[in-house]
């Protein structure tokens, strides 16, 4: 099926693209001056060089290691990067306490591309990554968990998640979602089907069992002691968002969405009525002006983007220093006022496009694990810019995430460059040409044909036997022309025999109607999934 | 997993739009809400900095913008310093605007709907925007005539063209200088502020138009219109003996030239008792209707702001009769008795007075225009007829003849008003002239001399006098 519906590998795509993005980034640098100054600033063939250095040397890296790579996302990030080292530059030239912010941030950005670069060399094959589920899963949690600590952990701007070390402040929020995404992506890989059993119908919908419900009832709690100790609901709603979504889509069962955001409301509401923290974030929400002086920085942030209109005042031409803590948290206020509310939107489309993206790798992908990686990593990035920049212009209660590229901060760059490196790594690896097996053509659609067969007769064989090594899962059904029957007994409330466990998988992903690339048949982890569901049967 | 990963794509797009309408929500749609927010120091620092522009005077700029070299780029100036301050307001960084400059700040900063065009025409062009022009009705000659004439007394001056209502001078003593607050040396301008909210003389009250005095005699103009319009006429005698308030032990008295006098008579002698009578008899009914109709109880000029002249509620008999001599309770701007005379001159009809004439955009296009309207028929023509030859005959015969112009019929009504008898009393004086079509009303509060005296005929009439001569 490769040589059908093959990916190229779009490098010169991403070349011309990635001279786009640090051209738009130097404009931004070169503006502010020419603005305000009316000259180019003595810097900037510097500023040029280490721009276009960073993607040059990206580029080059990602031909060598991950050639089939998304080609937007290098782009799109560098685009992002370089606006936002432009953003933080500007804000400099106004603030006389901190005026070398961009420098420390380009520095960060060397390292955070340094540790991209590493993890683009070091990691070939992202299977390996689903081998310490428990593990990471723990160290998600303890990173999550670190702010609470005494010493270490700190409150800033009346949330605490941020840690201190030394005179380094760090926010593990930023680690924990990444590798709470693989934790949660290698752990719902082996226990998908199990949690897809229904455990009764209510409404139509039907609902997990009561003895599975354990894990989301933990990050149920870790998420409420975040709301309640951390004090920061982008954060909270990040990390359950997360699980329930990476559920769902693990499950296909939507009632595991409908219970996770319903848990999560019952739990934030509850958490408003039981704490006077809660309630005066919403009520800085809802009302700010009801408290000048307490909401200064959102009404700021509010005061500057309606300021700055349909096209903003121009680079360099605002005043976002009014705005307390514009290079960080509220840099997206700062370009909403610089750039408009047109630019502003043109950042989040960026955003969005990257989204995209990273959810296009989760359809592409022939693995589950895969599927699930590259689904969390993207909405758990569509989460964070949508609870930062939601909070800042007062869509939702102020969060104090960082906003991913654009913000001043070294952990989050980091840590963001990591996620870029992870996705590079899984859209190489799903955009690449499968190894050609002679042994097992499976380039034409008589090839899937037979592959039909050995299913039917595996639905109606009276015993459990395993899935055929050569069926990734749910791609196996994709060119079956009509489901088989038994696999309806699935949705009743009582499964009553391995057989129709084993099926169960079929007519749903049948129902999905994908127009995927056909399965290669020689991922080996697909084959052991369906083994411990069989297992789990009384 | 697909079906799933499109409902995460879609969510994450739903979450993408959300973000998205709320700006556009939030930020365009509703963002006057915000710009307007009086915190807002981008929107007030940026306005400060602005272009703006001129308020005028005939060809003259009151107050202009021009540009400096500092921060804010642009310093507002007032040529004529305290002069027009009442009428242009002052523009402040700290202290932000009155007066025109805060009425009319969006013409002059040519942000107002109605220079969409110009705007327009700025963003395309990329010129930096300039603010609209506001012509004022004033009348240079009659605001320094006035402001001469009333040579450092406290006190108001207000001359209206009582055929348009056009506001021709309007002047109140003592004034401030706008130049005080509008400078870009915020600490003077602090200072400044402090010194004239401490200074007991009140440079910043407007006395034309915000602050209300007992009329004195210039009331009985409204007593003598109800007793017209009750029937009487100028020539109806008057009982003008001595006249003891009912229920009270106070009598009212004074010599009108004999004890049975014509209601004309009664008005250019202003005849204490055969007023005090009248009231008595028409009641406080008939009274609060016709200042009511005149304009008490509602207040004009709205672009600088003004407050309601007051005639008050529940009057026994005393009290009314009192109250139709201009005593007790009764208070009024000096603009309500200009427009008193006015309205008798325009033959009963009160114009709409209005300050503003036309503004232009930054292009010298005319944007809006005012357009003369009248308020309401007061009294009817037959009452003001009379009433006209009553005031001529004060000014001829009476009280007021220190307002003779020769060549001009002019008709007018003196008042003295004493609110206790420890201070100096208010002088009044109120008259028209047939040309130019002039009302005014000038306002003394600190009458330097004795109270025995008709201190309305001898302090104010004279400034009356001088801003109608200004304007002929």
């Amino acid at each position: 099926m490769a040589a059908l519906v093959g990916y190229r590998k779009r490098r010169g795509v991403e070349l011309f693209m990635l001279v786009l993005a640090v051209g738009i980034g130097f404009a931004g640098y070169v503006l502010i001056h020419l603005n305000r100054d009316a000259k180019l600033p003595a810097a900037w063939p510097w500023a040029l060089a280490a721009l276009a250095g960073v993607g040059l040397v990206l580029h080059l890296v990602v031909r060598w290691r991950t050639p089939y790579a998304d080609p937007l996302i290098l782009p799109l990030v560098l685009l992002l990067n370089g606006t936002g080292l432009a953003m933080i530059h500007r804000l400099d030239l106004d603030d006389s306490r901190a005026p070398h912010s961009a420098e420390l941030q380009l520095t960060w950005l060397f390292v955070a591309v340094a540790v991209c670069i590493a993890v683009l060399i070091v990691l070939r094959d992202y299977q390996v990554l689903r081998r310490y589920p428990y593990l990471l899963f723990l160290a998600g949690l303890v990173l999550l968990m670190l702010p609470l600590l005494p010493v270490i952990g700190q409150e800033k701007n009346g949330a605490r998640i941020w840690i201190h070390l030394g005179s380094y402040s760090f926010q593990p929020a930023e680690l924990a979602k990444i590798v709470l995404v693989i934790a949660f992506a290698s752990y719902l890989v082996d226990k998908r089907e199990v949690l897809a059993l229904g455990g009764g119908r209510f409404l139509g919908l039907d609902l997990p069992r009561a003895r599975d419900l354990g894990p989301i009832l933990v990050m149920w709690l870790v998420s409420l002691a975040v709301l309640i100790f951390q004090k920061d609901l982008g954060t909270s709603l990040l990390f359950f968002g997360l699980f329930v979504m990476m559920i769902y889509v693990a499950t296909e069962k939507p009632s595991w969405a409908i219970l996770g955001v319903l848990m999560f409301l019952i739990g934030a509401y509850g958490a408003y009525l039981s704490f006077g923290h809660v309630q005066s974030r919403v009520s800085a929400w809802l009302d700010p002006f009801s408290n000048y002086d307490r909401n200064y920085q959102v009404i700021q942030a509010q005061f500057g983007i309606a300021w700055g209109g349909i096209f903003g005042t121009g680079w360099g031409l605002g005043r976002p220093n009014l705005t307390p803590l514009a290079k960080s948290d509220f840099i997206s206020a700062a370009l909403g006022e610089e750039l408009g509310v047109t630019g502003l939107m043109a950042i989040i489309a960026m955003y969005g496009l990257l989204v995209a993206r990273g959810l296009r790798a989760a359809l592409g992908a022939r693995d589950p694990f895969g599927k699930l990686i590259s689904a969390g990593l993207a909405f758990v990035f569509a989460l964070q810019v949508f609870a930062i920049i939601g909070g800042v212009t007062r869509l939702l209660p102020l969060t104090g995430l960082t906003t991913p590229y654009l913000s001043q901060g070294g952990s989050s760059l980091v840590a963001n460059w990591l996620l870029v490196a992870l996705l590079l790594v899984i859209t190489h690896q799903i955009r690449k040409p499968a190894p050609e097996l002679p042994a097992q053509p499976v380039v034409s659609l008589a090839a899937d044909t037979t592959q039909v067969i050995q299913v039917d007769r595996a639905a109606s064989s009276p015993t459990p036997r395993p899935a055929p090594p050569s069926s990734p899962d749910d791609e196996l059904t994709e060119a079956v022309p009509s489901a088989p029957t038994p696999g309806r007994k699935v949705s009743s409330p009582t499964p009553s025999s391995p057989h129709d466990e084993l099926t169960e998988a079929i007519p749903s992903a049948h129902g999905s109607g994908r127009t995927e690339p056909s399965p290669t048949p020689s991922s080996p982890t697909d084959a052991t999934a369906p083994v411990p569901r069989i297992e789990e049967q009384p | 997993m697909n079906r799933p990963i499109r409902m995460v794509a879609l969510v994450s797009m739903l979450m993408t739009l959300a973000l998205m309408a709320n700006l556009s929500i939030s930020y365009l749609w509703q963002a006057d809400y915000l710009t307007n927010r009086p915190e807002n120091r981008r929107v007030s620092d940026a306005r400060f900095g602005q272009d703006r522009g001129p308020i005028m005077v005939g060809n003259s700029p009151v107050a202009k913008s021009s540009p400096v070299d500092d921060r804010y780029k642009f310093q507002r100036s007032y040529p004529s310093g305290p002069l027009y301050a009442p009428v242009t307001g002052f523009y402040s960084y700290t202290y932000r605007a009155s007066g025109l400059e805060a009425s009319m700040s969006a013409q002059l900063a040519g942000q107002d709907n109605s220079q969409f065009l110009s705007r327009l025409i700025n963003l395309a062009s990329g010129a930096v925007p300039k603010g609209g022009t506001v012509e004022t009705t004033l009348d240079a000659k009659a605001q320094k005539a006035a402001w001469n004439a009333l040579d450092g007394r406290k006190g108001a001056v207000v001359a209206i063209d009582y055929k348009t209502g056009a506001v021709k001078a309007l002047v109140t003593y003592p004034s401030y200088d706008p130049n005080d607050l509008a400078t870009h040396d915020l600490a003077a301008a602090s200072a400044a502020w402090k010194k004239l909210n401490a200074d007991p003389a009140r440079p910043m009250a407007n006395r034309a138009t915000r602050e209300i005095f007992p009329p004195g005699s210039t009331f009985k103009l409204i007593t003598a219109a109800a007793a017209l319009e009750s029937g009487m006429t100028g020539d109806t005698l008057v009982d003008a003996t001595s006249f003891k308030l009912p229920g009270s032990t106070k009598v009212i008295a004074q010599s009108c030239g004999g004890s049975k006098i014509t209601l004309t008579r009664a008005l250019t002698t202003s005849c204490n008792p055969a007023f005090a009578r009248l009231g008595a008899k028409l009641g406080d009914k008939a009274l609060r209707e016709q200042a009511t109709k005149f304009g008490f109880g509602s207040t004009y000029l709205s672009d600088i702001g003004s407050v309601a002249s007051k005639f008050p509620d529940e009057l026994d008999a005393a009290q009314t009769a009192m109250s139709a001599i201009g005593e007790f309770e009764v208070a009024a701007t000096p603009i309500q008795m200009a427009m008193v005379a006015a309205t008798i001159a325009n033959d009963g009809v009160e114009m709409e007075p209005y300050v503003v004439k036309r503004v232009l955009d930054s292009d010298l296009r005319v944007t809006s225009q005012t357009t003369p309207s009248a308020r309401t028929q007061v009294a009817s023509a037959a009452t003001a007829a009379e009433l006209r030859k009553m005031m001529v005959s004060v000014v001829q015969n009476g009280t007021g003849y220190r307002a003779q112009i020769p060549g001009v019929t002019v008709g007018g009504k003196t008042g003295t008003a004493n609110s206790d008898n420890k201070r100096n009393p208010y002088a009044w004086f109120t008259a028209w002239a047939d040309d130019p079509t002039i009302a005014v009303c000038a306002f003394v509060e600190d009458a330097d001399i004795p109270a025995t005296e008709i201190a309305g005929g001898r302090v104010a009439a004279p400034i009356a006098k001088a801003v109608i001569e200004a304007l002929r």
